[in-house]
């Protein structure tokens, strides 16, 4: 037994390792090429860069703000109430996490741009055509991918809320407002931090949003300010320089989000399960139905703009067009095996988290210090900017190799530790409950290798195993972080194409593009949550 | 059963969902104290959730009191009803939870006061109503659910299990506690329909014993028929498998 969690142990710590060696590499080899010289100070007195970082902390907590205030009314709204197709109007809310960004953000200048539908409605009022381009823009997107999470969580906690609650609520006659400040209030109070936290570092980190939208100095982040860096100015030490900033900066946030309570963001469940006895009265029922017709206009009207865009572009040119269909395909393959492997190593990890954890739970261990090591290792890349990894990686190979034949590789390996810490966020906790409930049992009847593996491990791994693979793809499908600094015209995948697209104004092909790849992610999560779901009924 | 005038009546009440239902037929005459007793699945709690309004009818009706409250919600019945787990808000305070029995969606008025108060003495529970319910014991969280119950004033009471997490000798004291609040707090013939898993509360309480078996009241009737020598074939041998329990109670 104790051979058994020795090997499982060092598989885990080996793949941490790895990935670790992978983030840590391309930052070191990006810090060498600067012949030590870090303008660090020069870049904390600079004005510009000053107010990139104010400009990074302010629309990271006003997208926060707005998030988070959105998403009560629409939890409780979603949770209580009961009509037909509920089930679909709470899957439309699991949408946008399974949109690539650059496609939302493509689809939010279609309906909230000087000509979209908002403007032209606004217009109607006689109020002024606003820009989408710089904060407004920005906070709209962030809003849009960040509300629907904040939802998703707070329905989480209301599920979480024990039935004996519901029914006395029921019982008891509590009015609406009673129900709220008794029963749900006190649920959703318990993940404000943990989603106000994770949401922020999400926005304080955005790089995708910021780069479409963002209207040039006063409207950029941290993050593609060291793009910029790189990209346009190719100024390493400076990339560095503000590379640390923004680590130490996410460091901060992760830390503090730490304390303030983990978050289940990996989760990818519909939720709003919980069976409720509320008094339904016609002005609960109103406020219901404008709370849901709002937060569906401003999920869903996104998405219609991308099919209606992408349907009046020539799909059929497009799909017949050698660099698109090579573009897909590379996006294909990328996207497959940096799932993969996104999903190897997190199984690794977490056999040797669980190793530790066992040690833990039978005291031979007493410091929980390893375990979350192997854990902070897994999350690694939220602290660690992808395009200072790709980075240090393009310039390192570059005095080796060519660094056009090293780009996949680059591409595919940042891809897959973007992917990382989602997957071991959705497969760890069934992994964790497994190991406490049965390991013992496991333990006394001698299992180990891969028999213990295939009757222990598999099955808790087995359910969530589809849903982290399809969101590890949806993630390297939708990247415009490492292949913006890589791409070229040999390796090109989707996502680049349609930033391509969109810098030469070819706007149709941007829709008809957007519109494909929109379909690729959403097809693959919907049939990955499908699958789970029924999986989860069959059991 | 010849009374005309039940306090509580299931006629061919079904509840059914996939391949599993529960038809129930019941009386229960004012001021009665019925014990339900039945294995795992029976169809025990379903019931109580059927009584309460918590799951719908799919045919057949419920009267309380002479009225069908098969259509109407849970606040809409006249009952009150103490879980086994989970009564009082954690984040309120006891005299704030039990005070929800009166006054669920305002303040309570300064005249109400005193007889929170005074419920809480009864309970055992004088000067504990500013704690909150993790400062309280198990058995002292359940008597602050049955002072809210009792302050409901409603003609019918069900308890789903309310004392199975407790101790024996706790659980007799919270019967205690139950028999005596029922004398003290009620003006009209206070109804009880208890889930029970001890057999022992049904012979020391309960006027009536209905076995409950495969979602149907298999048999009904006083407590010496149902639990002494003569007991139906079934319900000794339920009863059988809860011998050992019975033992360890008596111990």
């Amino acid at each position: 037994m104790a051979r058994d969690r020795t090997i499982r142990l060092i598989l885990g710590v080996a793949a941490a390792l790895l990935l670790t060696g992978f983030l840590a590499g391309g930052f070191v080899v990006l810090a060498a090429g600067t012949d030590g010289e870090l303008p660090l100070l020069a870049i904390l007195t600079d004005p510009y860069l000053r107010g990139v970082t104010l400009f990074t902390l302010e629309q990271a907590a006003l997208s926060t703000l707005l998030s988070v205030i959105g998403a009560i009314p629409l939890a409780s709204a979603l949770h209580r109430s009961r009509f037909p197709g509920r089930s679909v109007v709470l899957r439309i809310f699991l949408l946008p996490q399974a949109l690539p960004v650059l496609v939302g953000a493509l689809a939010i200048i279609t309906v909230w741009g000087r000509n979209g539908v908002v403007a032209d409605v606004g217009a109607f009022l006689g109020l002024p055509r606003f820009s989408i381009y710089g904060l407004s823009g920005i906070l709209i997107a962030h809003v849009f991918f960040n509300l629907p999470l904040a939802a998703r969580l707070m329905i989480a906690a209301l599920d979480d809320v024990p039935k004996e609650s519901w029914k006395l609520a029921g019982q008891l006659s509590f009015s609406p407002w009673t129900t709220f400040r008794l029963v749900e209030w006190p649920a959703i109070r318990t993940v404000l931090p943990a989603a106000a936290s994770l949401i922020f570092m999400l926005c304080a980190t955005s790089f995708t949003i910021v780069l479409v939208l963002g209207g040039g100095p006063g409207a950029t982040t941290l993050e593609v300010a060291i793009y910029q860096t790189l990209r346009y100015e190719f100024d390493p030490g400076r990339a560095v320089a503000l590379s640390l900033l923004q680590i130490g900066l996410t460091a901060i946030i992760l830390t503090v989000a730490n304390r303030l309570g983990g978050s289940d963001a990996g989760q990818f469940g519909l939720g709003g399960r919980a069976t409720r006895w509320d008094r339904a009265g016609p002005i609960r029922r109103g406020y219901d139905a404008v709370v849901l017709i709002l937060g569906l206009f401003f999920v869903l009207s996104p998405f219609v703009a991308i099919v209606l865009a992408g349907i009046t572009a020539d799909l059929w040119r497009l799909l017949s067009e050698a660099a698109v269909l090579d573009a897909l395909f590379t996006s294909l393959w990328v996207a497959f095996t940096s799932g993969l492997l996104a999903l190897f190593l997190s199984v690794l990890i977490l056999l040797g988290v669980e190793a530790l954890a066992s040690a833990e739970r039978r005291m031979t261990l007493t410091m929980p210090l390893p375990r979350r090591a192997l854990e902070i290792a897994a999350s690694l890349v939220l602290v660690v900017p992808p395009v200072v990894v790709g980075a240090g990686w393009f310039l390192g190979l570059r005095e080796v190799t060519s660094v056009f034949s090293a780009a996949p590789y680059i591409v595919v390996l940042t891809n897959m530790a973007m992917a990382v810490p989602f997957a071991v966020r959705i497969l760890g906790p069934g992994f964790a409950a497994a190991h406490n409930r049965y390991e013992k049992l496991a333990d006394s009847l001698g299992m180990t290798g891969f028999r213990r593996f295939r009757l222990l491990d598999w099955p808790a791994l087995r359910r969530p195993v589809g849903l982290a693979f399809a969101l590890a793809i949806a993630i390297s499908l939708g990247d415009l972080g490492a292949i913006a600094l890589f791409g070229n015209r040999e390796f090109t995948t989707l996502p680049y194409l349609l930033y391509q697209r969109m810098g030469s104004y070819r706007t149709d092909d941007a829709a008809g593009l957007a519109l494909i790849l929109g379909v690729v992610c959403l097809a693959l999560i919907w049939f990955a949550e499908r699958t789970s779901a029924i999986e989860a009924k069959a059991k | 059963m010849s009374d005309p005038r039940p306090a509580l009546k299931l006629d061919q009440a079904v509840f059914a969902r996939d391949d599993w239902s529960v038809t129930l037929d019941l009386e229960l005459m004012p001021g009665e104290w019925l014990a339900l007793i039945g294995p795992s699945g029976a169809g025990k709690s379903t019931l109580m959730d059927m009584v309460a309004g918590f799951l719908p009818l799919t045919s057949g009706s419920i009267s309380i009191a002479e009225e069908d409250v098969s259509g109407k919600g849970p606040s809409e019945r006249p009952l009150s009803i103490v879980f086994q787990d989970n009564n009082l808000f954690p984040h309120l305070t006891v005299f704030q939870n039990v005070a929800l029995g009166i006054a669920p969606n305002r303040r309570v008025a300064p005249h109400e006061r005193g007889r929170i108060e005074n419920i809480l003495d009864t309970v055992g529970l004088g000067g504990k109503g500013g704690r909150k319910p993790h400062e309280l014991s198990g058995g002292e969280r359940q008597r602050a659910a049955l002072a809210r119950a009792f302050l409901r004033r409603q003609p019918l009471l069900l308890l789903d299990e309310p004392f199975a997490s407790l101790g024996p000798a706790l659980r007799r004291d919270m019967m205690k506690t139950l028999r005596q609040l029922r004398s003290e707090f009620t003006e009209t013939p206070l109804t009880i329909l208890m889930v029970t898993h001890h057999p022992e509360d049904a012979r020391s309480y309960a006027d009536r014993v209905a076995f409950l078996d495969q979602g149907r009241i298999a048999h009904v009737g006083p407590v010496e028929n149902m639990l002494g020598e003569a007991a139906p074939e079934d319900v000794r041998r339920y009863l059988g498998s809860q011998d050992h329990s019975r033992r360890l109670d008596a111990i």
